[in-house]
C-alpha cells in the first residue's frame, strides 16, 4: 500500500528510517519546521535550517525513492523571542518559493502566551498573503484543549480559508471543534504522549474521514515513525477495505497538500482487491 | 529504588497512556453495541476489567501488591 507521511521531522531521523519507510510503502514525507530541542538565538540559524529542509533533505529522501516536501515557520516555543521571530518572518517568503515548500508551519501555540498568539497571527497573515497552506501545532497534554480553543478564536478573527488550514495533534477532546469550524484535523501518533494508533482508528471510525490526516511521530524525542503503519494495520484489522485505507493514509494528504500546485502526487484508486 | 516523587514523575505519562487505551477500548465496545443493537453474549471480560478498575481506584493498598491481586482477579476469567 502506498502511504504518505504528512508530518515527519526527517533531520532528526536516520537514513535507516527512510529505508524502512520505503520498504513499508511510504512514497512521500512532509517536514514541518520544528523546535530543535533548544531555543535558537539567531535568525541565520533558521535560514540554514530552512535551507536544510528545502534543499538538502529532499536529496537524502530521494536515495530511497521517497519524495520530500517541507514547511517553514518559527516554532511556537521560540515565539517569546519577538525580535528573532520578526526577522525570520521577514525572510520566510523566500523559502515559500522553493520547489518543495508546501506552506507555513508548524506555527501554533505551546503555552498560549501573548507573544505566541502574536506570532501565530503573523504566520497566518503571511500564509494568506502568499496563498499558502498553513500547518498549526496545538499544545501538549493538559494545555491542549485550552490552546486549541485559542487557536480557533484567533483564526475566527482573521480572514482565512479553512480549507487551507490543517490543525494538528488533535485528540478526542479537541477534534470536534476543529472539524466543526471547517478546518482539516491531523492526528499525530506517539508512543506515550499523544494519540495512539488504536485511538486514531477509533476517531476515524467515529467521525467523517473527509478532512482527517494521520501522522506518525518522528522527531528527536521519544517517537516512532511506524506508528502510522500501526494505525493502518489496526484500521485494516477492523475490516476496513484497502481502498478505505488508501483514502485516509494516501489520498487525504494528496487532497489537502494538492491545494499547493507543487504537490503533484495524485489520489489513487485500487482497481481490484 | 526511585523516590516517591521520581516514581510519579517517571511513570505518570505511561500510566496515563495505558488508562486512555482502556478508556478507548470501553468506548469501542459501547459503539459496537450501539451499532449491532446488542451486547456481547458473554460480558464476563468486560465486567472483569470494570471490577479491576474499581479495585485500582482505592488509594491504599497496605501490601503494595495491586499487580498480584489483579492477576489473581483476572485468572477468574478465561
Amino acid at each position: 500500500m502506498q502511504i504518505i507521511q504528512p508530518h515527519y521531522h526527517a533531520i532528526a531521523r536516520t537514513a535507516q528510517d527512510y529505508e524502512r519507510m520505503a520498504m513499508s510503502g511510504v512514497v512521500a514525507v512532509c517536514e514541518p519546521a520544528f523546535w530543535a530541542g533548544f531555543d535558537r538565538r539567531f535568525p541565520e540559524t533558521f535560514i540554514d535550517y530552512f535551507a536544510q529542509i528545502s534543499e538538502f533533505e529532499p536529496t537524502r529522501a530521494a536515495e530511497f525513492g521517497i519524495r520530500h516536501y517541507c514547511w517553514v515557520a518559527v516554532n511556537p516555543k521560540e515565539a517569546e523571542n519577538t525580535e528573532l521571530t520578526q526577522e525570520v518572518l521577514r525572510q520566510m517568503p523566500e523559502f515559500l518559493e522553493k520547489p518543495t515548500c508546501l506552506g507555513v508551519g508548524e506555527t501554533g501555540l505551546h503555552k498560549s502566551t501573548k507573544n505566541e498568539i502574536d506570532a501565530l497571527q503573523a504566520h497566518v497573515e503571511i500564509a494568506m498573503k502568499h496563498d499558502q497552506l498553513v500547518l498549526i501545532h496545538t499544545p501538549h497534554l493538559s494545555d491542549k484543549a485550552h490552546g486549541t480553543k485559542i487557536v480557533l478564536e484567533v483564526l475566527a478573527g482573521m480572514d482565512v480559508n479553512p480549507d487551507k488550514i490543517w490543525i494538528d495533534h488533535v485528540e478526542e477532546q479537541t477534534i470536534e471543534p476543529v472539524l466543526d469550524a471547517g478546518y482539516w484535523a491531523g492526528m499525530t501518533l506517539y508512543p506515550v504522549t499523544k494519540c495512539s494508533p488504536r485511538r486514531s482508528v477509533d476517531i476515524l471510525e467515529k467521525y467523517s474521514t473527509e478532512r482527517l490526516l494521520v501522522n506518525s511521530s518522528a522527531d528527536w524525542g521519544p517517537s516512532d515513525p511506524f506508528t502510522l503503519q500501526e494505525s493502518i494495520v489496526e484500521f485494516r484489522r477492523r475490516g476496513h477495505s484497502l481502498q478505505e485505507a488508501v483514502e485516509i493514509y494516501h489520498n487525504n494528504p494528496c487532497r489537502f497538500l494538492g491545494q499547493n500546485p507543487k504537490w503533484d502526487i495524485k489520489p489513487i484508486t485500487i482497481s481490484e482487491e | 529504588m526511585l523516590s516517591p516523587q521520581k516514581n510519579l514523575d517517571t511513570y505518570y505519562l505511561e500510566a496515563r497512556r495505558d488508562l486512555l487505551e482502556v478508556a478507548a477500548m470501553l468506548d469501542r465496545y459501547d459503539r459496537s453495541v450501539e451499532k449491532e443493537g446488542q451486547k456481547a453474549e458473554d460480558e464476563s471480560r468486560l465486567n472483569s476489567l470494570l471490577e479491576a478498575m474499581s479495585f485500582l481506584s482505592e488509594k491504599d493498598c497496605p501490601k503494595s501488591n495491586r499487580a498480584e491481586q489483579l492477576l489473581v482477579h483476572f485468572a477468574k476469567v478465561s
